[in-house]
């Protein structure tokens, strides 16, 4: 189910302030980050976001396309190298 | 032959279902665009008189996406998932089920027929 209208979209606190802190001086760095849970806005359009995928940093360029998405949709918790085979004996 | 968007309607079924087997119609898309045109749904299509298709086909026209607009739609939804990469695009990817199902059994619409790995008892062991 999708989250209620009224509320509006979750961001988290911390994540929207520096990317809005960014947006203002025009600089652009990666902004590390845990908080998967974050909505992505479109003023995060265009910057580089590392999110923690519980073991390392995804760097994730966020494109027009991605607005609405949580954050930790791009980057995947978990790896699948595929069963058995040659390789392992 | 009440023939609607490029498909040949059933002509002894009634108007309600006669009219699903147009793709992204369902039941009640039907009643309701019946009801719209003002024709009763038990009427079978072949009972349809030509001010009545007229009028149906208005309806489509003007208020639906379907058949080949809808499935295109639907298809850039997905291939938009795929492009940024996100959890449900890779899911599509790969052919696996996108909404969180589990997937240790079953899972076979999404996966196809099953793939038997030989010996795969005696590996474990």
């Amino acid at each position: 189910m999708s989250r209620s209208l009224k509320k509006g979209p979750f961001i988290d606190y911390k994540l929207d302030k520096r990317v809005t802190d960014m947006n203002n001086s025009g600089k652009k760095t990666v902004i590390k980050t845990w908080s998967r849970r974050s909505m992505i806005s479109p003023d995060f359009v265009g910057h580089t976001i590392a999110v923690h995928n519980g073991n390392k940093f995804i760097p994730v360029y966020i494109t027009e396309n991605m607005v609405g998405h949580k954050l930790g949709e791009f980057s995947p918790t978990r790896m699948f190298r595929g069963h058995g085979g040659k390789k392992n004996k | 032959m009440a023939r609607i968007v490029g498909v040949d309607l059933p002509k002894n079924k009634r108007g309600e279902v006669g009219l699903t087997y147009i793709y992204g119609i369902g039941r009640s898309t039907a009643r309701q665009i019946l009801s719209e045109a003002g024709i009763d749904w038990s009427i079978k299509v072949k009972d349809w008189d030509d001010s009545q298709l007229s009028g149906i086909r208005n309806i489509i026209n003007e208020k639906l996406k379907v058949e080949g607009e809808l499935r295109s739609s639907v298809q850039m939804n997905i291939k938009r998932l795929m492009d940024i990469g996100c959890y449900r695009g890779i899911r599509h990817r790969i052919g696996l089920p996108v909404r969180g199902q589990s997937t240790k059994n079953n899972a076979r619409t999404r996966k196809g027929r099953k793939k038997t790995v030989a010996n795969k008892k005696m590996a474990t062991k």
